[in-house]
């Protein structure tokens, strides 16, 4: 069984590892709103902006930006300006999470957007409103319960991805319970390890199911 | 002094000339009841007037004052955004579609343009509400979301949401094409209601019977112009042109 200093070194993995998700879920969900706002926009620049973002951070592998942020952006640092700069690994593992899932989550919310009828702009437009406060009056909370499912989906997966951070010297649950199993050579902290991910997943899929109906509420 | 004004007013899409040259007048207090086929222009002349869409050419006035002045489809001057928006909220609309916003409540549909864009007391714009819809005869259902309603009801809350910005003009458009049969009279009666009110009203219909009633001009397009246009025994019982007549003998 666990002793003490191994609960709470696995406590403490489950915390790193929630910490990064809910992080990235929460910017995720606002930059992905102005993400794809931007690819619904008329300006040629703003859609081109947000096409490229969304072009980089799905097209390369999360590994790799996580790499980009933790260990090529301190050597361009040193290397322009001949100054050691070290990044928190914590922070690089915020910033790159959250890059990524704005990414994503801007697809889906453009794709959320794009599915409300045009009716609704057109009459909000008719009655006087400003684009800006149809979209945020009438159009976007419309998205709420379409999106629900989505980002519960996004959020699943970011759980499960955040063992990457483990290759940044990060301990999270998963890097935890490895080292833990690689120093007694018993398996069993792996059933833990999938005991933990599997306590979390559910409940997330359950709060965004009783979301997912309560935010339904006015489609009869 | 003339509520609209259309002055040869051109409308494209692509190639696709939909209005070849539009005038119209409609004065005060005036219902004029635009018939004809799908595809003749009649709907777009409305979309044109609120700027839903822009028009290619031409000149459009809403209360004596011009609102657009395009051609080739470019502005001929600028004219303040702001003085366009207020010009526009002049014009209430109402859709085939009725298009009510469904997260939202029957009163907070009525209340949120008043709210939010003439930014008036919340009280004020509540109270304002339930006399529209009682005018409409919909106040018990105000805390209903729309999808509980019948189209009917949805149409009568949708006129109450385009009079909550106390338009001068109210435009229809083929108000009552999405409903059952047994539910059209409901939608006609508040329409004849405001009629007999003096608003003034833009009705593009298909309810021949409706039109003779309440017009007070009815208009025929065709072909993306106005073809024919008189009173409604003149028009309708009398018409002097082709395309009129076989259109009339056509949905009669």
């Amino acid at each position: 069984m666990l002793n003490e200093t191994q609960l709470w070194a696995i406590f403490d993995g489950t915390i790193v590892t929630l910490e990064i998700a809910i992080v990235a879920i929460i910017f995720g969900a606002v930059f992905g709103v102005v993400v794809a706002l931007g690819r619904l926009s008329k300006s040629k620049t703003a859609n081109a902006l947000s096409w490229f973002y969304i072009w980089f951070f799905r097209g390369t592998p999360m590994l790799l930006q996580l790499f980009i942020i933790y260990y090529a952006i301190p050597i361009i640092y040193l290397d322009a300006t001949g100054a050691t700069f070290t990044v928190d690994p914590m922070i690089a593992a915020f910033v790159a999470f959250s890059l990524n899932a704005t990414a994503y989550l801007a697809e889906i919310i453009r794709a959320a957007i794009e599915s409300i009828d045009g009716g609704q702009m057109e009459a909000s437009k008719a009655l006087g409103m400003s684009y800006r406060q149809a979209m945020t009056k009438i159009i976007i909370p419309q998205t709420y319960k379409r999106l629900v499912a989505p980002l519960g989906n996004e959020l699943i997966m970011l759980l499960k991805d955040t063992s990457l951070v483990s290759t940044i010297a990060l301990f999270d649950l998963l890097r935890t319970t490895k080292t833990m199993a690689s120093a007694t050579g018993s398996w069993i902290y792996y059933i833990y390890a999938a005991a933990i991910y599997l306590f979390l997943t559910t409940i997330i899929q359950v709060v965004f199911d009783i979301m997912e109906k309560k935010l339904g509420i006015y489609e009869r | 002094m003339s509520m609209v004004k259309l002055v040869n007013v051109r409308k494209s899409f692509g190639n696709l000339e939909v209005l070849k040259g539009v005038n119209l007048e409609v004065s005060q207090g005036e219902v004029v009841c635009i018939i004809g086929a799908s595809g003749s222009g009649k709907s777009t002349m409305l979309r044109c007037l609120n700027q839903l869409e822009r028009i290619s050419e031409g000149e459009i006035y809403i209360e004596d004052v011009l609102s657009d002045k395009r051609a080739n489809n470019k502005d001929l001057m600028k004219i303040d955004p702001v003085t366009v928006q207020s010009l526009c909220t002049e014009l209430g609309m109402v859709f085939q579609n009725f298009n009510l916003f469904p997260h939202l409540t029957v009163i907070d549909n009525v209340t949120i343009a008043p709210l939010i864009v003439k930014k008036i007391d919340k009280k004020i714009a509540e109270t304002r509400a339930l006399d529209l819809l009682s005018m409409v005869g919909l106040s018990e259902k105000k805390d209903e979301y729309p999808s509980r309603l019948s189209g009917g009801q949805q149409q009568r809350v949708a006129i109450a949401r385009a009079l909550a910005m106390d338009p001068k003009i109210m435009m229809f458009d083929e108000p009552t094409s999405a409903l059952d049969p047994e539910l059209v009279g409901e939608v006609l009666a508040t329409m004849r209601h405001l009629a007999e009110k003096g608003m003034t009203m833009l009705i593009v219909t298909h309810e021949i019977g409706f039109a003779r009633e309440v017009a007070d001009r009815v208009i025929f397009m065709d072909g993306g112009v106005i073809c024919e246009e008189g009173t409604p025994e003149e028009v309708l019982l009398n018409p002097k042109e082709e395309r009129t007549k076989s259109f009339l003998n056509k949905i009669l």
